[in-house]
């Protein structure tokens, strides 16, 4: 019953070969990266598969990674965890600048329907397939993904702040 | 029942005389309206569970006349914002404080109310001073209960003091003008 | 499926004119609105009701996004404390101590046993006081608001042990990188020994009055039903998913800060309805008594702060009077530490369920992204599935016996 890292390794790279890749280790927790195109194989075959038998997906986030190449500068990360043999692990798909897009998985999990609309509201990224994309934390008139990095933090109107005492001397006061 | 452990309230300056007492009309209207102000507890975050420990037993603010939580508009005379104001939340603050009948007032309860409070970001409205008139502002992340309750208090004497033509006078038109109230 | 892109009214007009031609019957809009009584916290349904019945919803959040993640990437170590708080903030030294595990585990940093077994007593606490808030707001929105006002003394008593400890109630913003702020004093104990002999009783007397009671079962009974495997699917966890059955704890699949040497038992419902979900919760806070006398009992001896000078913010005594505190502290300030570049997921079992900080560090005093995993925003997408059919009432106690914090839910 011990399902062990080098069994998932083996085991996944056996059905997909390439298109998992970087296997490592990070904190005890088994980290790989998927081709932003199998996403939904990959997890699928994590579910259903009776050897791995991943059964709930813990977590969907994005980041953002502007000074990677222009292919690789979204990722969306996903973690599972298999509540039969107690192992978790993580995955991540990169996606490219332009257009960033990938397939939604709320078809396999129901618990990725609202993370992947949070995911899109921050970064931009398009969940193909999903049944309900649009904004669901900021304003829907919003047209900006906030959480890239280049999106500032703090609102741009406001007028009671001195900017000399924020390290800010380009906006005049 | 001994009526020495009940505080009342002080009557009034005015002229006593054989069973009748004068006094100034306003001084009487603030006195009722300041000792039975009905909350409109408008809490979103962190500060509405501090109110809540306001409203139960160990500091009770029924005890200064907010003994019915109002949660319609219209049968509330003090609208307490407390917690984070969005901006996603401001037009339906606005909308809650057009619908509240008159004399109304408002306590900004927490610093987030107040002026933004910690979170200096492109979502939240940094103060609710922005989009509708404040009377009492009651610093704090969260206040006290002792503080939620000071801050009753003192919108309290400005109540008392208020005069009943305000709501009518220039001053105020133009006050509710600035934040494009109507 | 754009049709769900539409705004909610849209496209709820549609279907009353559907139904208009069909039989001539008029359904109508509610707007569960963002400020109202029955809703814990601000988020909007949009139900499209018949009659009594609701058909269909559209539940609307982010009226208090207050952008943490994105704040998170601005902020050292020592300041995402203090948002940590802001998101349950009924059980705010949950989040505190498992933001403090993930640095830790970030650092590489071992924590002393005694400051484990401290950080599970003010966990334990804090969810003793969340769960008090759950069942007893369950009773209010029944219409029981006596069982309120009796349990909220106790509150104040848990906020009264918080302040001896951190110096705050509500927003507790407690610990530091490797242990405590300082030793807990005499009165810590002595309060926390009285809270342990006053509390049960009254406890079970709340318990007396609600459980069996005719009323509330009526109202609780069946209502706002989940299964197991859609619950797993929905990704709940804690007591919502324990009221239907599945015994998933993440103290004890993942144990941290030595939960593995309490004992204690994991209550587990039927059905996953309002009524299991009261029970359970209650049954947990019997637990969570259980688990903080143990912690008390095998207290070992020991620091209350692992040995980190490089990480751990020296007391204020030391920055004053001795130099290398003094160089400490403003290495820590200004973030010249070393901060290994890494990631990693570390969750907690919060009131909620299972709260997880996800956090990739580069090396600089800030992280570079800090993703939290709120249970109670991937278990709120259920909601409009739990209650279709429902009539208005039961929407109402399922709103109040999934316990959604909007602090939690938007972030």
């Amino acid at each position: 019953m011990n399902l062990d890292y080098t069994t998932i390794q083996n085991t996944l790279q056996n059905q997909f070969s390439n298109q998992v890749t970087d296997f490592v280790i990070i904190h005890e927790m088994l980290t790989f990266e998927v081709a932003a195109d199998a996403n939904f194989e990959v997890m699928s075959f994590l579910k259903n598969d009776p050897a791995l038998r991943f059964n709930f997906l813990t977590d969907v986030c994005g980041v953002h990674f502007p000074d990677n190449d222009a292919v690789r500068q979204f990722c969306v990360v996903y973690h599972m965890h298999n509540w039969i043999d107690n192992v978790r692990i993580r995955f991540k798909c990169y996606l490219p600048v332009t257009n960033p897009a990938i397939q939604s998985v709320a078809a396999l999990f129901l618990s990725a329907n609202w993370q992947e609309r949070e995911t899109y509201d921050f970064f931009g990224i398009v969940f193909k397939g999903h049944p309900q994309l649009k904004r669901i934390l900021n304003m829907d008139e919003m047209t900006v993904f906030p959480l890239r990095k280049e999106f500032p933090l703090e609102d741009g109107g406001r007028t009671d702040k001195d900017d000399r005492f924020f390290g800010r001397e380009s906006s005049c006061v | 029942m001994s009526t020495d452990k009940v505080k009342m309230v002080d009557a009034p300056q005015g002229h006593v005389g054989q069973g009748f007492f004068a006094t100034k009309l306003d001084s009487v209207v603030g006195l009722a309206r300041a000792n039975s102000l009905w909350p409109l507890p408008f809490a979103t975050s962190c500060c509405g569970i501090e109110f809540m420990a306001t409203m139960a037993a160990n500091y009770d603010v029924a005890r200064f006349g907010s003994e019915r939580m109002s949660f319609s508009p219209r049968q509330a005379d003090m609208l307490l914002v407390m917690g984070t104001i969005s901006k996603k939340m401001a037009p339906i603050l606005r909308q809650v404080y057009e619908q509240m009948a008159e004399p109304k007032w408002v306590i900004a309860v927490g610093a987030c109310a107040s002026s933004g409070g910690v979170f200096d970001t492109y979502s939240v409205l940094q103060g609710i001073d922005k989009v509708i008139p404040v009377d009492v502002y009651v610093p704090g992340c969260p206040p006290r209960p002792e503080q939620i309750l000071d801050g009753i208090l003192r919108l309290q004497e400005i109540v008392k003091s208020e005069s009943v033509n305000r709501r009518g006078s220039e001053v105020y038109k133009e006050l509710l003008n600035s934040y494009n109230i109507k | 499926m754009s049709e769900l892109l539409l705004q909610p009214e849209e496209r709820f007009a549609k279907e009353i004119e559907k139904r208009r031609e069909f039989d001539g019957s008029e359904l109508t809009i509610l707007n569960l609105g963002p400020t109202h009584p029955a809703t814990h916290g601000i988020f909007q349904n949009l139900l499209l009701m018949d009659g009594e019945r609701i058909i269909d919803g559209e539940a609307t959040v982010g009226y208090i996004h207050r952008a943490f993640e994105k704040i998170a990437e601005h902020r050292p170590f020592y300041q995402i404390n203090v948002l940590t708080d802001r998101m349950n903030y009924c059980s705010s030294p949950i989040n505190n101590m498992c933001w403090w595990m993930t640095v830790e585990k970030a650092l590489n940093i071992e924590i002393p046993k005694r400051v484990q077994y401290l950080r599970v007593i003010v966990m334990e606490l804090a969810r003793i006081a969340d769960h008090i808030v759950c069942s007893s707001v369950m009773g209010v929105d029944t219409g029981a608001l006596t069982g309120f006002l009796y349990v909220f003394q106790y509150r104040e008593k848990i906020y009264e042990i918080y302040e001896e400890i951190c110096g705050a109630r509500l927003t507790t913003n407690m610990g530091r990188i490797g242990g405590f702020e300082r030793e807990w004093s005499d009165i810590v104990w002595k309060k926390i020994n009285e809270f342990l002999e006053e509390f049960p009783p009254i406890w079970q007397e709340f318990e007396n009055m609600l459980t069996r009671n005719r009323i509330f079962m009526d109202r609780t009974v069946g209502v706002g039903g989940i299964s197991a495997e859609r619950a797993i699917s929905y990704g709940f966890t804690g007591p919502n998913l324990r009221a239907a059955g599945v015994d998933y704890d993440v103290r004890i699949m993942s144990p941290y800060s030595s939960y593995e040497d309490f004992e204690f038992e994991v209550p587990v419902g039927k059905n996953g309805d309002c009524y299991d979900r009261f029970c359970v919760r209650n049954a947990e806070i019997w637990e969570s008594l259980k688990i903080i006398r143990q912690a008390i009992d095998k207290m070992p001896e020991g620091p209350y702060h692992a040995d980190v000078p490089h990480y751990y913010l020296p007391p204020k005594e030391d920055v004053y009077t001795s130099m290398e505190s003094l160089i400490y502290h403003f290495k820590i300030i200004m973030g010249e530490v070393p901060v290994p570049v890494t990631e990693l997921y570390h969750p907690v079992e919060g009131g909620n369920g299972e709260l997880g900080f996800y956090l990739i560090t580069d090396g600089s005093r800030a992280p570079y992204r800090l993703h939290f995993r709120r249970p109670c925003f991937i278990y709120y997408q259920a909601f409009n599935e739990i209650v279709k059919g429902a009539m208005l009432s039961d929407a109402i106690a399922t709103l109040s016996s999934l316990n959604v914090i909007a602090g939690e839910l938007d972030a």
